[in-house]
């Protein structure tokens, strides 16, 4: 299997990366090899395996629905790019 | 006592614990030594951040209640942490661009409870983005360079940890282990690296990469101070919802445990083509020392072994795809400037704050997350990720631990695996599989090929850090090859 650049366009579409015209190229060819690499696995016989979920086969752990955390609104947000009014800023979602 | 400032340096984490408990130096006089050693060395680029004056002023503190006849366990003891824990008031990158000016709001479990057993923070240490990385050439802060051969890559993603310990900068450092990024790197510099069972130490506070896979542990110089670090750091955390809640092992009371009658098993396959002859005769006077002191080398099979690597490269970027998903641009990190909509502010800054590593396996992740492809690759994978753990499971129902090489071959050069991504993934060969089966590792040093580091690994079963690191030990009782320093940093 070896990607096409319409393929790597769309991959990239979905994970919300702009990817540079000039590097484009060596994207494909890159993506392309990892893919082509990882396809040995289809040669497994894993008939009636059970994926795993867990190394350790745990389940996950559920703890009571309580409020724990306190209130860091001002500190944590002290690391956002755009705030106002305790609101994170985004360019107009509705017209 | 100015004397012996000039070796501080060189004593490991028990040494200078002894020598701080019996008055011989103060933690203030050590952190100094270290911090003028660090601001010394302008070769390696193994620290994002040096924290000088907060190390010294805790160091102060350690004194004083040392004083008090109230040290803690690593009381005014130095470590370093790589840049992927968080610290509170205290810059953590990543490693990456986009979080270049990320300031912690809080601290990891791991730094709270290294903190609260009196550790010292000396700074942050350079790594892979993201942990993203075999050589620490992705860090956008530059690659981290081998103190052994400063043409060479330290290995990664803790290459930073790695070639501090190796330096003589820093006698500890915590790292993180998601295919090999602790083991591999300690292989790369001479140092010892152990990688807990998955679910052994909390993840809480830690920049997640692959979290099925992510596990936090410590590079250091002797088995001995990685079992000193391993009793503070590992246990029960409830704000990590994957960390497991298993007694303890006895990390450091157990060093002592004999070589006797131990069951070491032996993988044919860890020896077949890949692996450079001369490590490969390394590892196996490693193993002959063992069995000189009564271990027992037995043959075991892990007949998937082939399929880790290709299987590793499926279930990592596919956690690793949704992991990043929360770098948008909106709540912290790096934003592009004058974005048209949300779309363009999503992709433009996150194109520009990712490096190419990064973008390449979040792509991989995402494609095999996809629709039309998911039952392909990421449920396949999984399938012979079970294959894989049940092979080692067999293994352990026959020895207590298997012993082989950390690395097909010893630090090999900068920039010369950049340009093939595949060449650079087999660099993991030997230490994924402990990730994937959730197993803990410990690579020691064995000996050197042209002067330059090769590793021992040993895997246990699930929670037997104890025994492994009660074997490395003995192992390091037999030989000196720890001892040895890179002689531009004695």
């Amino acid at each position: 299997v070896s990607l096409s650049k319409q393929q790597v366009q769309h991959i990239a579409t979905l994970a919300r990366l702009q990817l540079a015209e000039d590097q484009f190229d060596d994207v494909v060819a890159k993506l392309s090899s990892i893919v082509d690499f990882v396809d040995q696995l289809q040669q497994a016989p894993t008939d009636d395996v059970i994926p795993m979920a867990h190394p350790l086969n745990q389940a996950q752990r559920l703890r009571p629905d309580a409020v724990t955390e306190c209130d860091e609104r001002d500190v944590i947000q002290g690391n956002a790019p755009a705030v106002s009014d305790g609101f994170y800023l985004v360019p107009k979602v509705i017209e | 006592m100015a004397g012996q400032d000039q070796s501080l340096h060189l004593l490991s984490l028990a040494d200078l614990a002894k020598g701080l408990s019996s008055g011989d130096f103060s933690s203030r006089e050590l952190v100094e030594h270290l911090l003028s050693r660090i601001d010394g060395d302008k070769s390696l680029n193994a620290f994002i951040s040096v924290t000088a004056d907060e190390a010294l002023r805790v160091a102060g503190e350690c004194d004083e209640s040392r004083s008090k006849g109230e040290a803690a366990a690593l009381c005014g003891l130095p470590v370093v942490y790589k840049d992927i824990f968080c610290t509170k008031g205290v810059l953590t990158t990543c490693g990456s661009r986009i979080l270049e000016n990320f300031v912690s709001p809080y601290d990891a479990t791991v730094v709270e409870r290294l903190s609260a057993a009196g550790a010292v923070m000396l700074g942050k240490t350079n790594m892979d983005e993201f942990a993203m990385g075999s050589s620490n050439e992705t860090s956008y802060f530059g690659p981290v360079r081998n103190p052994w051969d400063t043409d060479c890559a330290p290995g990664g993603s803790s290459g930073g940890s790695a070639a501090a310990v190796a330096a003589r900068l820093s006698p500890a450092a915590t790292g993180t282990d998601t295919g090999g990024s602790i083991r591999q790197p300690a292989a790369l510099t001479n140092t010892v690296g152990l990688k807990p069972t998955y679910g052994r130490v909390s993840r809480y506070g830690m920049i997640a990469f692959a979290s099925s896979l992510d596990q936090a542990g410590v590079i250091t110089r002797t088995a001995e101070d990685a079992a000193m670090l391993l009793a503070v750091m590992a246990g029960f955390d409830e704000r990590d919802s994957t960390c497991l809640d298993h007694p303890l092992g006895d990390y450091v009371g157990g060093l002592n445990a004999s070589l006797k009658g131990r069951k070491v098993g032996i993988v044919q396959q860890h020896f077949d083509e890949g692996l450079d002859e001369q490590c490969a005769a390394r590892v196996k006077d490693a193993l002959k020392a063992l069995e000189q002191q009564g271990a027992e080398l037995i043959d075991v099979d892990l007949p998937n072994l082939d399929l880790s690597v290709p299987t590793y490269y499926v279930v990592a970027p596919a956690e690793c795809s949704s992991n990043m998903s929360r770098f948008d641009g909106v709540r912290f990190g790096h934003r592009a400037k004058d974005a048209e909509d949300l779309f363009d502010l999503y992709c433009r800054s996150r194109g520009e704050g990712f490096g190419a590593e990064v973008k390449r396996r979040i792509m991989t992740g995402t494609y095999v997350l996809s629709a039309g492809y998911y039952d392909a690759y990421y449920l396949k994978a999984q399938k012979v990720r079970q294959l894989i753990s049940q092979d080692f499971n067999n293994a352990f129902e026959k020895v207590d631990v298997i012993a082989g090489p950390t690395t097909p071959t010893p630090a090999f050069k900068l920039g010369e695996k950049t340009d093939d991504p595949v060449t650079m993934y087999l660099n993991d060969i030997y230490t994924i599989g402990a990730n994937l089966a959730g197993l803990p590792g410990i690579s020691v040093p064995c000996g050197f090929v042209n002067d330059l580091p090769v590793g021992l690994q040993l895997v246990g079963p699930h929670f037997a850090e104890e025994s492994i690191l009660a074997c490395a030990h003995q192992y390091q009782q037999l030989t000196d090859w720890h001892m040895h320093c890179p002689e531009a940093y004695r």
